[in-house]
């Protein structure tokens, strides 16, 4: 159990508040390992082991694979678990990821995106995380510290649901989230595990009750358990919907379920921006508004399971849509792009692609501006390319 | 302890399994868990037992049981032993790994478990080979064994390399317990498993698992080849404690290790050389360990 802490409001980083959301879950086992920038999480944690906040068993492994590793068959044995990680350390666990998923296990990791080598860097790229989008990983993105709190607290909720049952991976941005102070809101101990509920698995290592948890099993089975962890993304998008709704009830902070709209209602162009970016964005949006032009706004917040119904329904009503990503498939396009070309299949007009700020290079006010500029003539004229790389030597636009 | 005071009915790992006719590793295992009783948790990384204790919808295993991947039994077993340890109640947390899963892609894992002296036992049958893929070498197949990646061709006979010693590895973590078995040698198999089941910390079980599809060697002689691998030296039986060696076995009549690679298909190209290069390894090993010429 944790100690009974109260509500509060403190200034602190985005790695503090993961910290701090998962200390409100009462987590029982966290299994994992220092990389930057996600190594804030790890010593916060501890510090409230060792301060007695919490009696939590902290496994501090020698790698993120034997984090993974430790967390799922500390969960297999009826624990709440809780990890995080970064890059590299992603990349390593890769393997076990699906692991987690396979057996149905509510882990919730945090992932503080980091680019991934090479060139090895350790600044803000969603081509960690992004990449383990098949991994069967309910993954979504913050844009402020107040919703890495929270999204900790949904993210137990959510994945715990006797309809989801499946790991949950809220992403922050390095450095921009990860290492930058805010002012951040923490409900009580006491109401935040009000809203979280207790964790009932429903298999668990006993020797009172004996079962095995991950066995050898031929063609004849398998296809259907792929069917159901299938079958569980989509229940999610529902689950996902009433959490945050239940969320805002007790809580105040309305965060509109797997996407929050903003100014799109009269739009002619919306552009879909994921992570800090959103922030930037929304202050283009105000801006060119002033300025007459109806522009608006899709904070995608989940990328699996993906807002693809609730996207479509916007676009249906506007001239262009453009994705904002802030990773890359070689050869094809931003992962986001591929998926919202995917959601919008049939529908002609033009969906435009943005990539900026990858490896970390700052995404300005003037870079959001420019993607604007290009949907709105893109409205004009039937553009020649779908796929813009902004502010990049040796590209023009 | 004595084979007969083992319950005769209570086997919580039971007939109807699919290992070949001859492998040591289903006597090694039910035998372990006669003693280690109902309240423990197991855990298995890839391996032959993974494949041969149960294919779903069947299972040999009358406890819980547990499999997620192969490089990480030290891990997983931290894990369980963690999740036990936070509910208060106690269990005994079990895991059974091949050399494969010990020796290369698990030492990481087994390494760090035993460094953070993790409340589990960890027990590595040692076929000395990568037997369910297919007999490929592992770093604790022996000097000169041919496998299907170290094969007695017309050039390279077999595999270049000694066995790596595990067991001193494990040692050097010094942990509460490390022991070396054979189930050649009941009486004192038994006695080491109990002894660990009542220890606390990370524990550490090496036994040597003759394979008759791997060694090639006929599947009644399994003991026997136990037998002559720990009279010619080549697998040495003692007991450390906190990183002391506290009790070693010395066979009475020490055989040549050409005595004990009779019999067995991977040493069947050996050249005297080769016979003399493993004794070397042998009379070196002695050495280390009895503090005396061979």
């Amino acid at each position: 159990m944790i100690q009974k802490l109260p509500a509060k409001k403190m200034v602190v980083t985005g790695d503090y508040a993961a910290a701090y959301g998962a200390l409100l879950c009462d987590v029982d086992v966290v299994a994992a390992y220092p990389i930057t920038p996600q190594t804030l999480i790890v010593e916060e944690f501890s510090t409230f082991v060792n301060d007695g906040i919490t009696d939590a068993e902290f496994i501090m492994v020698e790698s993120e694979h034997s984090a993974m590793s430790a967390c799922i068959a500390a969960q297999a044995a009826g624990a709440r678990t809780f990890t995080a990680t970064s890059s590299q350390g992603l990349a390593l666990m890769h393997e076990m990821l699906f692991v987690a998923s396979g057996l149905r296990l509510p882990i919730v990791m945090p992932v503080v995106n980091r680019t991934l080598a090479a060139p090895i860097g350790i600044w803000c790229e969603h081509n960690d995380s992004m990449p383990q989008r098949d991994a069967g990983w309910i993954q979504m993105a913050c844009e402020d510290n107040q919703e890495v709190l929270d999204m900790i607290l949904m993210a137990y909720k959510i994945g715990e649901n006797k309809n989801v049952l499946l790991p949950v991976m809220p992403c922050l941005d390095a450095f921009i989230l990860s290492h930058t102070v805010e002012p951040v809101e923490a409900p009580s101990s006491d109401e935040a595990l009000d809203f979280v509920g207790k964790y009932e698995p429903i298999a668990v290592l006993d020797p009172d009750k004996p079962m095995a948890i991950g066995t050898f099993t031929p063609p004849e089975y398998i296809q259907e358990l792929r069917y159901q962890t299938h079958m569980a993304m989509r229940n999610a998008k529902k689950v996902i919907e009433n959490v945050t709704k239940e969320f805002a009830s007790k809580f105040g902070r309305n965060y509109h379920g797997l996407i929050e709209e903003y100014k799109c209602d009269d739009a002619d162009v919306v552009l879909i921006t994921v992570g800090t970016v959103t922030g930037t964005a929304r202050e283009v949006v105000d801006e060119l508004r002033q300025k007459g032009k109806k522009v608006g706004l899709i904070k995608l917040r989940f990328y699996r399971p993906f807002p693809d119904e609730e996207i479509r329904k916007i676009a249906e009503n506007v001239d262009a849509i453009g994705v904002y990503d802030r990773a890359i498939s070689y050869g094809s396009g931003g992962p986001l792009f591929i998926e919202t070309r995917h959601a919008l299949y049939g529908l002609d007009k033009p969906i435009l692609n943005f990539l900026a700020g990858l490896g970390g290079r700052d995404v300005v006010k003037g870079d959001v501006e420019k993607m604007f500029e290009i949907l709105l003539k893109a409205k004009e004229e039937k553009p020649k390319e779908e796929i813009y790389w902004i502010n990049t030597r040796g590209v023009k636009i | 302890m004595n084979i007969k005071d083992l319950p005769e009915e209570e086997n919580y790992f039971t007939p109807g399994h699919t290992a070949c006719a001859g492998c040591a590793a289903p006597a090694i295992v039910r035998n372990m868990m006669k003693i280690f009783g109902k309240d423990t948790i197991v855990y298995t990384p890839a391996n032959c037992l993974l494949v041969f204790s149960g294919t779903y919808p069947h299972l040999a295993w009358k406890v819980p049981y547990l499999h997620e991947a192969f490089e990480n039994t030290g891990a997983c077993i931290s894990g369980v032993a963690r999740a036990y340890r936070k509910k208060g109640r106690k269990v005994l947390v079990v895991g059974f790994a091949g050399d494969g899963g010990t020796y290369d892609i698990g030492i990481q894992a087994l390494s760090g478990a035993a460094e953070r002296n993790e409340d589990a036992i960890y027990v590595c049958y040692d076929n000395e080979a990568y037997m369910n893929t297919g007999i490929q070498r592992s770093g604790a197949t022996p000097y000169g064994a041919s496998t299907t990646t170290t094969p007695a061709g017309k050039k390279i006979k077999g595999k270049l390399e000694h066995k790596k010693d595990m067991a001193e590895i494990m040692r050097a973590h010094e942990i509460p317990y490390v022991a070396t078995l054979s189930i050649s040698h009941p009486k004192d198999f038994l006695e080491k498993v109990k002894k660990a089941k009542e220890m606390e910390g990370f524990r550490y079980l090496h036994v040597l698992s003759p394979c008759p599809t791997g060694w090639r060697f006929d599947p009644s002689k399994t003991i026997e080849m136990a037998r002559k691998a720990v009279d010619s030296g080549m697998w040495t039986l003692y007991e450390a404690e906190y990183g002391e060696i506290t009790n070693i076995y010395k066979p009475k009549k020490k055989i040549p290790v050409a005595e004990y690679i009779k019999g067995q298909g991977r040493f069947r190209h050996f050249t005297e050389e080769m016979i003399q290069e493993l004794q070397k390894w042998v009379d070196r090993k002695w050495k280390r360990l009895y503090g005396e010429e061979p």
